[in-house]
């Protein structure tokens, strides 16, 4: 068994982590907030206007960064399945819990997103591209996870099948990820290339920061709230969540 | 610097209005739904606990 | 003659063991060929019985029906096993659990996918499929099918334990089986179009060797969180 440093343990406990995070919350919540409207106002009114694809080209601004974490998240997802195995820590089960429904609506507004960017763009809402087909396996990579979990009775069993799901899923990511590439370059339609990464003027390239941080702070947020709301769930029985429902915070 | 002359020229966007902003809208959506889950299900979860426990306390005293 | 290794004999005990019970039940090895046949048949009446366009979507067509016909027999599996009480016993068994379930996989592929495989020229004629494309066919499918049974496994033993699971292990295992599926395909319609198919089978061939490193193992932890939750 490997060793931890102290923090680590203490952090592992439910409890301690539920009061710590409870701190953490308005912070992540007001950073989140200010970015995001910061980063949506800019990026709207005030980034400049694309030179060929006009303003539809500010959807870019919650496209790349719903994508970033819709992948992000799966390995998030993974990592804590894989540490709720290895070393049996009932709280990483929690987070992939809340880590997995968390992914999958970001990977659709990536999808959605991406969907009415490609129309005035490129004209059409789908192309089977190899980015999107990727991003459209990924969401059904999250769903699979989620229906695992939810079939189980059993919260433990739910929670090791979903992180073995999880698991697999993030072994064979790359591999879905280069056979689409590979299939794509083989069947490569007479579209405008996808791939290319448009060159960002330094001054459209700012907000797109500032929306990332934004996502980011977002879903750190949101993750915890998911896995706190899971540790009340799962620890009902124990008397501080039952002291806690009294004094009703 | 703002790029649009007036609110309608904003809204409009050149034309692909509809698209932004129905992006923006479905994002901001999700985005609340994602917000609202957690705190919902917890204060559901605290609100079956705080009865389950009076009640607990009831049917104890009804018993001594 | 050299002494068999404990885990050799208890894989060829469950090799024989599960042939013998499949011929057993030789109407539920035969039910996924049918269906194979079957949707064969709904592919002209439903897109068009012309040749020259049947002979163009006759590889794709081909791989996602035998796809979906391992998935139709995936299900059963460990499903019998586990009703009846033989796998917590090999779970409690001094071999360890992978070499069984690896047992059962390569089981499973005799009674699924290597009857496909064979199965699969006469699908070719239904589809008119050039005759360039016949031998990558069956090569593909042959190593394809093993690959699938294989993934398919992990989901299997996932839902084994899941009342009506059947359709769960579909959405489970169906992303996984993308890559498989891609260069499959895309061999059979090189060998149409008359290129080199070396490289795609070589790609199928690393694929189930992946599996075969990761499935075992997957579906062996898979199946104790199955049986004690």
């Amino acid at each position: 068994m490997a060793r931890f440093p102290e923090w680590f343990h203490r952090l592992g406990a439910p409890k301690t982590f539920y009061s710590m995070t409870g701190k953490w919350l308005p912070w992540l919540a007001g950073a989140a907030a200010i970015l995001l409207c910061v980063g949506t106002v800019w990026g709207l009114g005030f980034a400049p206007q694309d030179a060929k694809q006009g303003n539809s080209f500010r959807i870019i601004y919650i496209h790349v960064p719903a994508a970033f974490l819709a992948l992000a998240g799966y390995y998030v997802m993974a990592v804590a399945g894989a540490v709720g195995l290895i070393w049996k820590m009932k709280l990483a089960h929690m987070v992939l819990k809340a880590a997995a429904p968390l992914g999958a609506a970001l990977t659709f507004v990536a999808l959605f997103t991406g969907a009415l960017w490609g129309k005035p763009t490129w004209g059409t809402y789908w192309v089977w591209d190899a980015r999107i087909t990727s991003m459209l396996v990924l969401f059904f990579l999250y769903l699979g996870v989620i229906a695992l979990h939810y079939a189980y009775s059993s919260t433990e069993a739910a929670s090791k099948a979903s992180a073995v799901l999880a698991l697999v899923g993030t072994a064979n990511i790359p591999i879905i990820y280069k056979s689409v590439d590979w299939w794509y370059t083989l069947h490569q339609p007479a579209t405008i290339k996808l791939t290319q990464a448009p060159s960002m003027h330094p001054d459209m390239f700012k907000p797109l920061l500032v929306m990332i941080a934004g996502f980011y702070c977002f879903y750190a947020l949101v993750l915890l709230m998911g896995t706190r709301t899971e540790i009340l769930h799962r620890e009902r029985r124990t008397r501080w969540v039952a002291d806690l429902a009294k004094t009703g915070y | 610097m703002f790029q649009f002359e007036s609110l309608a020229a904003f809204i409009a966007m050149g034309g692909h209005g509809p698209y932004v902003w129905i992006s923006y809208a479905v994002t901001l959506l999700t985005l609340i739904w994602l917000v609202i889950a957690p705190i919902r299900g917890r204060r559901r979860l605290l609100k079956n606990l705080s009865h389950q426990s009076r009640s607990a306390v009831t049917s104890g005293e009804e018993r001594s | 003659m050299a002494a068999v290794s404990p885990e050799r004999s208890a894989f060829s005990a469950i090799v024989i063991r599960d042939l013998t019970l499949a011929f057993r039940h030789r109407g539920e090895i035969a039910n996924p060929l049918i269906f194979f046949v079957m949707v064969a048949t709904l592919i002209p009446l439903g897109v068009t019985p012309e040749a020259r366009q049947l002979a163009e979507i006759a590889p794709g067509i081909i791989w996602v029906m035998a796809l979906l016909a391992t998935l139709l027999s995936t299900e059963t599996l460990f499903l019998s096993d586990f009703r009846d009480g033989s796998l917590e016993q090999m779970a409690l068994s001094s071999e360890s659990l992978w070499v069984l379930v690896l047992a059962k996989i390569l089981v499973h592929w005799l009674i699924s996918g290597l009857p496909l495989t064979l199965l699969s020229p006469l699908l070719g004629v239904m589809l008119s499929l050039p005759a360039e494309g016949f031998l990558t066919m069956v090569a593909s499918l042959a190593l394809g099918t093993a690959a699938l049974s294989l993934i398919g496994a992990i989901g299997a033993a996932l839902t084994v334990a899941i009342p009506r699971g059947g359709l769960l292990l579909s959405l489970i295992v169906m992303p996984l089986y993308m890559p498989v599926l891609i260069f499959g395909a895309s061999a059979v319609q090189q060998a149409v179009d008359g290129m080199a198919v070396g490289g795609a089978l070589a790609v199928l061939g690393a694929l189930l060797a992946f599996s075969l490193l990761i499935s075992p193992f997957a579906a062996a932890g898979a199946l104790r969180v199955s049986l004690h939750g």
